[in-house]
């Protein structure tokens, strides 16, 4: 146990090297250079050159590639074009808001996903089983900003009931109430799309443990059928579900970009696209980076959680 | 499975519950047709594999199709739907149902491209990694760890903007990247199938590797390559789409059904016009919709313990 997760941290330390080296290679592919975006047109090409130099832009790809390493393990992700602020201070900025609407994105998701996969498994082939697939298939097919702008189309400006988008009322106290009434949009289109998934995944995995023998033993000894698929098989279907939520995670940041654009959330996929309009770099790298990172962990987080919460599977 | 008994009468009826005569098919045969076979079985396949007919169909032949050209600027601009034009004007006053068929032909060339060539990459690094086994394995496999770490759409939208966006952009980034999924599956197909007899025994006859893996080992992993390649299209028509609505995927004019709802991030079409943002979404949903289901088809049809 000890010696797996020793072992998938050894592998993941190559994996993350190989993530730095990916990303630099993008961000190099992009045309031009700082010194010409900066620069006065009319600078002459000779103090262009000098400024390259003194930057190091001149030198071999694989030295800017290992001063940006060195740099990196000093928390140092450069300074931003647009604001000039550190790119480390910057991003943090935006990753409470982000983080804040994958998780109850995430809890929201999980809230209906397990119920209706649950039902949906126990009442095979009927109609709610046949909705419930519906739903889901519904989800998965939804791009996230048809979805987005279809319910701000219908809540906000029809029923005028929620806000079009922001984090808080502008000029507004800033209050938990308000709070949430910004959140709960974007965290529903969030979460249906994680939903869609996730059901499918429920359904499959109950279904195989309620053909199990054990539960035919607890029927036989008289357990009403509520506590036999609640508290019996839910407990060993849910163990293939944690797979479910790691993997869930690139997609929730894939989906927060566009629900972060499309809902002014102030978060880090609005930022992504800031950046990509502005072409600042040094942010986009950083983001690419902490969100490969965050990927990596919680796929490492999943395998350990799922070798603890399964005593059945062995490593070696 | 020597011989496969299936149910003649659900192969052209397929929503018919009348037993037909059973007959009994040929050794060749019997593969694909009890594949489609069970296929016809599954109604919502069937009415997918329809309805991305139609939108092929409407694709190829959209000069013949559309009412008007879909770059002709008009005189009315934003005017909501009329009898002149069926799904009204864009704000500069082009017809919306021209550019929505025509938009089709983007969706199903990102689709069908990238989707084709992440499937072969990943099909060759999963066979080669898969077959050979032990430093290669692990080298293919840790640089497919490092791709996965990026969230698809992210790392997409990310090098289209540094490399300028255009659809061929799109085709080939999507193409480059999307292909670890397919290794992955492609590489345990490999593991398990090598095991076998026949493999074995292609390797005493003495056949050349390449051989072995391509025309022995690769043909019998074909079915849930498949599988996840038709999957593959929906998601990949889902990103298309969403980096052209972001302004980063196919560049106006042409038209795409993601560039369509651009607009729609101001307040003011959102509200007034619905008629220039609503058909474009429902056209990626239903043809998103469409192929999702065809996929599920599909998975059922080759392995059906999968649904159950």
């Amino acid at each position: 146990m000890v010696s797996y997760i020793i072992r998938r941290l050894l592998i993941a330390i190559p994996v993350l090297f190989g993530v730095t080296i990916f990303n630099f290679l993008i961000i190099n592919m992009a045309p031009g250079n700082p010194v010409e975006m900066f620069i006065d047109p009319n600078t002459s090409p000779e103090l262009i050159e000098l400024r390259k130099e003194q930057l190091g832009l001149n030198a071999p790809l694989w030295i800017q590639y290992f001063k940006w390493l060195g740099n990196l393990f000093q928390g140092d992700l450069g300074f931003s074009f647009t604001t000039y602020e550190p790119v480390t201070q910057v991003v943090g900025e935006r990753l409470g808001p982000t983080f804040l609407l994958m998780g109850t994105a995430l809890l929201l998701g999980i809230i209906i996903a397990v119920p209706l996969g649950i039902l949906s498994a126990t009442k095979q082939y009927s109609f709610l089983d046949y909705f419930t697939m519906g739903v889901s298939f519904l989800g998965i097919s939804m791009p996230t900003f048809f979805l987005g702008l279809g319910l701000i189309y219908i809540f906000a400006l029809q029923l005028g009931w929620l806000p079009t988008g922001g984090m808080m009322t502008l000029g507004g106290d800033g209050g938990i109430a308000d709070r949430l009434r910004h959140l709960i949009l974007p965290a529903f289109v969030l979460s249906i799309l994680i939903a869609g998934r996730m059901i499918r995944f429920v359904r499959a995995s109950m279904l195989e443990i309620l053909g199990q023998d054990y539960l035919r033993t607890a029927r036989a000894k008289g357990l009403r059928e509520f506590v036999v698929t609640n508290k019996h098989a839910l407990r060993n279907a849910l163990i293939p579900i944690i797979t479910v939520i790691g993997l869930e995670i690139p997609f929730m940041l894939g989906g927060a970009v566009i629900l972060e654009q499309i809902f002014q959330w102030p978060g880090m996929g609005q930022l992504t696209i800031q950046s990509i309009f502005s072409r600042d770099y040094p942010t986009l790298m950083a983001i690419n980076y902490i969100s490969a990172i965050v990927v990596l962990f919680s796929n490492l987080l999943t395998d350990i959680f799922y070798s603890i919460a399964d005593p059945r599977i062995k490593y070696q | 499975m020597s011989t496969a008994q299936l149910n003649m009468q659900n192969q052209t009826a397929p929503t018919g519950r009348e037993e037909g005569p059973e007959l009994q098919i040929s050794k060749e045969e019997s593969y694909f047709r009890m594949i489609a076979g069970r296929f016809m079985k599954h109604r919502l396949a069937v009415a997918g594999l329809i309805i991305l007919m139609i939108i092929i169909f409407m694709a190829i032949f959209a000069p013949w199709i559309a009412p008007k050209n879909p770059y002709e600027l008009s005189g009315s601009f934003g005017a909501p739907p009329s009898s002149e034009n069926i799904l009204g004007t864009d704000q500069v006053g082009r017809d919306v149902l021209s550019r929505l068929i025509y938009a089709s032909r983007v969706s199903l060339m990102v689709g069908i491209g990238a989707v084709a060539i992440y499937t072969v990459i990943g099909t060759i690094l999963g066979a080669v990694s898969g077959y050979f086994g032990g430093w290669i394995d692990m080298l293919f496999m840790r640089v497919t760890d490092v791709f996965m770490s990026f969230p698809s759409l992210m790392v997409v939208l990310v090098v289209v903007s540094v490399l300028g966006p255009s659809l061929t952009n799109m085709i080939i980034i999507i193409g480059l990247l999307g292909w670890p999924p397919i290794a992955r599956l492609v590489r345990g197909s490999v593991l398990s199938l090598k095991q076998m007899d026949y493999v074995k025994a292609s390797v005493a006859l003495g056949l050349g590797t390449p051989r072995i893996l391509f025309l022995h080992i690769l043909p019998n992993a074909i079915a849930p390559i498949l599988v996840q390649a038709t999957f593959g299209m929906a998601g990949t028509i889902i990103i298309e789409a969403s980096l052209s609505f972001l302004g980063m995927g196919v560049q106006p004019p042409t038209a795409s059904w993601g560039n369509m709802l651009t607009d729609a991030q101001s307040l003011t079409v959102l509200t007034d016009q619905p008629w220039l943002w609503v058909p474009p979404g429902l056209m990626i949903v239903i043809s998103v919709l469409s192929i999702n289901f065809i996929g599920d088809g599909l998975r059922d049809a080759i392995d059906p313990k999968s649904s159950k």
